[in-house]
């Protein structure tokens, strides 16, 4: 029964999650309204789901990786209620909902894993895995890309040598919305890719090994990314900061990407 | 080439003087009425702007009093003038307008201002129909190279004083300023310069604060803009994308810290301080904050005179592309005088050669159709060899200074009527405008081929 509420929290949460992507993007998000509602559910269903698994196994088993993940994302989510209930923002749930989802879905996943026994859907998973995952990584390109411009064009600003006034670059609005909004756009894509490279890594391995050196990269260039967005969208932060974490997501997901080289789970690519 | 040319500019003169012959737009037809009607002047055109005044005639006979006028018209004696006044005749004429359309004559050179008021001018003075002709041509040409230059040079490529260098900055920031918020703080006349400038290139509302709260709430009934209390000027600032100081605050009002203030209030978006007050209102600190770009009056002044240094050496280009205009229109004009002749010569000998085969015709009765055709044949070979000779010679005088003589010698022999006057103006005004400001003497010269060929 536990995988059962596991998925109905999911389930709730994947609101949650939508709701966070509508609002980088717009002010307002029609889901507004029932993003607290579902995630409060969700909250539930979790703590259910944790608690019939504790009651079964008799004690609180942190052995399986999967159940400290559920934990954790239960956590997080208490954390953001908390608050919640004492700051009466949710903004920190632009980070949060997305977190809590992937760890809640990495922890359903694990514990009963995705069997894709036609070879045709597995080649399907895989096909989105890698279109997704690749239109993250243009998106994150383009995001660094613009904030190098960025700094070169502030700078020549800055420096008010007449000849940097009429060097022909875009203005300085222009390049930080081209920069912010192909990292709006990046985000779901590399958010479904990791999801959908979860699924194929369960369905051809049955489980997935959480220390891979490829699975810790790209879950730490996904984090990157995350906090990018937070950091831009609450507090704007653009310029040279904006310019680091630009930086710091583009070479974790180089690495990520280099990682394909010691790491056993992309062996399925050669395969 | 009867142009004739009488001004005073901002370099011959104060403005005490100038505003002595400004004439108001509202009475600009009225004085074009009377300039055309003064003895001797065929057609007139009057630029009056804040830097200059002139009048510019085509004359019936190479010269007209415009001296007269400005005595008649103005009620001054033209002797207090003399001293500021310039006259030019002929070529002169031509590059001095030339010069004045591309802005070289501009007090900052190259602003694109002075074409515009060109244009205005010109189409006051269509519309009264005191042009009509050549002076018609010049215009159209004068737009036309002044068109030349500003494409084919630097002169006016880029943005001069320090109210559209602010602007092209702002730009550089904001990309369009579309809807962008401007707050003066300060009531001062270059604010108010700068504030007009960025309105018009699309910034949104404008706030304005004073320490003298009647000088805040006069400069914002100009623009419609909100006036602000000075006391609340570090709680609204965050509002503004521009800010434009002019204080006369003795010490800086603008800090670092109000600086870090307005960016987490505005969650970092880029603000553009452009302070044009001596001593300075905001503390160069700020600049160094990121998100905050801050301009002062030097730094202002250092970006426009770039652009003017850079200016003087495409000047150069641009008085060599005039002077190879004025050449053109020069030639251009001279072919004009030519062409009326022509035609007039055409009209005379196919008169003659009808009047002669209708006489003929009575007396060899009945012609079968092949006869009649020979006889066509025969008298048209005929004129058109006598005419080959005075046309080409027409033609090659045209480029040179003898044209007038060889008109009129050739006029003589054929005893071609007096009836030039008219026919030179109807000439130009049975053509089309395009036509008209074709530009280049080639085509003329096609022009007139075609002409030929159509009445041969």
């Amino acid at each position: 029964m536990p995988i059962i509420w596991l998925r109905v929290a999911l389930g709730f949460y994947a609101v949650g999650l939508l709701h966070a992507l509508l609002v980088l993007t717009r002010q307002t998000s029609w889901l507004a309204r029932i993003a607290l509602p579902a995630m409060t559910l969700g909250v539930i269903f979790h703590f259910v789901s944790l608690a019939e698994s504790v009651q079964q196994s008799g004690q609180l088993t942190l052995l399986s990786l999967h159940n400290s993940e559920s934990l954790l994302a239960l956590l997080i989510m208490a954390a953001f209620v908390i608050v919640y209930l004492v700051y009466r923002t949710t903004s920190p749930g632009i980070v949060v909902f997305p977190l809590v989802f992937v760890l809640t879905f990495a922890a359903a996943s694990g514990q009963q894993p995705f069997l894709l026994n036609s070879p045709a859907l597995r080649k399907g998973w895989l096909l989105a895995h890698i279109i997704l995952i690749f239109a993250g990584y243009a998106a994150l390109l383009i995001s660094f890309g613009a904030s190098l411009l960025y700094l070169i064009q502030e700078r020549s600003l800055k420096s008010k040598q007449p000849a940097s006034i009429l060097l022909r670059l875009p203005a300085l609005e222009v390049i930080d919305q081209i920069g912010y909004r192909s990292l709006l756009l990046g985000f779901p894509f590399m958010t479904l890719g990791l999801v959908a490279g979860t699924i194929v890594a369960q369905a051809y391995f049955g489980r997935i090994d959480y220390l891979d050196p490829k699975i810790l990269l790209s879950v730490l260039m996904w984090t990157v990314y995350l906090i990018m967005l937070y950091t831009r969208w609450s507090a704007g932060w653009r310029g040279r900061r904006a310019a680091y974490l630009a930086t710091g997501a583009f070479v974790t997901a180089v690495v990520a990407w280099a990682a394909n080289y010691f790491s056993t789970i992309h062996g399925i690519v050669q395969s | 080439m009867n142009f004739q040319l009488l001004g005073i500019n901002h370099k011959t003169a104060p403005v005490e003087v100038r505003e002595r012959l400004a004439i108001p737009e509202a009475r600009l037809a009225e004085a074009l009425r009377r300039i055309a009607a003064h003895p001797g002047v065929e057609e007139a055109l009057i630029l009056s702007t804040c830097n200059r005044v002139e009048f510019l005639a085509r004359t019936r006979n190479g010269s007209a009093d415009l001296h007269g006028f400005i005595r008649d018209y103005f009620r001054i004696d033209p002797a207090e003038l003399v001293p500021h006044l310039y006259e030019h005749r002929g070529r002169d004429a031509i590059r001095h307008l030339f010069r004045v359309a591309a802005s070289l004559d501009s007090m900052v050179v190259g602003e694109p201002q002075i074409l515009g008021q060109v244009k205005g001018a010109y189409a006051t003075a269509r519309a009264v129909g005191a042009v009509h002709s050549q002076l018609d041509l010049l215009l159209t040409r004068a737009f036309a190279v002044a068109k030349k230059v500003r494409a084919d040079t630097g002169v006016g490529s880029s943005s001069v004083s320090i109210a559209s260098v602010a602007v092209d900055l702002a730009k550089k920031i904001f990309g369009s300023l579309q809807g962008k918020q401007v707050y003066l703080v300060g009531a001062g006349k270059m604010s108010e310069l700068a504030a007009r400038h960025l309105l018009a290139h699309g910034a949104g509302s404008i706030f304005v604060a004073n320490r003298t709260y009647e000088r805040a709430t006069q400069l914002a009934a100009k623009f419609g803009a909100e006036v602000i209390h000075f006391d609340q000027l570090y709680d609204t600032c965050d509002r503004a994308d521009i800010v434009i100081t002019s204080t006369g605050a003795p010490c800086a009002i603008f800090k670092r810290e109000h600086g870090e203030l307005f960016l987490s209030r505005r969650k970092n978006r880029p603000m553009f301080f452009i302070d044009i007050a001596v001593p300075r209102d905001v503390d160069s600190e700020m600049n160094k904050l990121d998100g905050i770009f801050v301009y002062d009056i030097d730094d202002l002044q250092q970006a426009v005179s770039s652009h003017i240094a850079g200016r003087e050496k495409e000047a150069d280009r641009a008085e060599a592309i005039i002077s190879a205009e004025v050449e053109k229109f020069h030639v251009r004009l001279q072919t004009l005088d030519v062409v009326p002749t022509i035609v007039s010569l055409q009209d005379h000998l196919e008169n003659i050669r009808q009047a002669e085969i209708d006489h003929v015709r009575g007396r060899l009765g009945h012609l079968s159709p092949e006869q009649d055709a020979a006889i066509e044949t025969l008298t048209r070979g005929i004129v058109n060899k006598i005419m080959h000779t005075p046309i080409t010679t027409l033609k090659t005088a045209a480029r040179e200074s003898e044209a007038t003589t060889v008109i009129e010698v050739i006029r003589r022999i054929f005893n071609l009527r007096g009836e030039d006057a008219g026919r030179r103006d109807g000439w130009k005004t049975e053509r089309s405008h395009a036509q008209i400001a074709s530009n280049e003497s080639g085509e003329l010269e096609t022009e007139i081929k075609a002409d030929i060929g159509a009445k041969s």
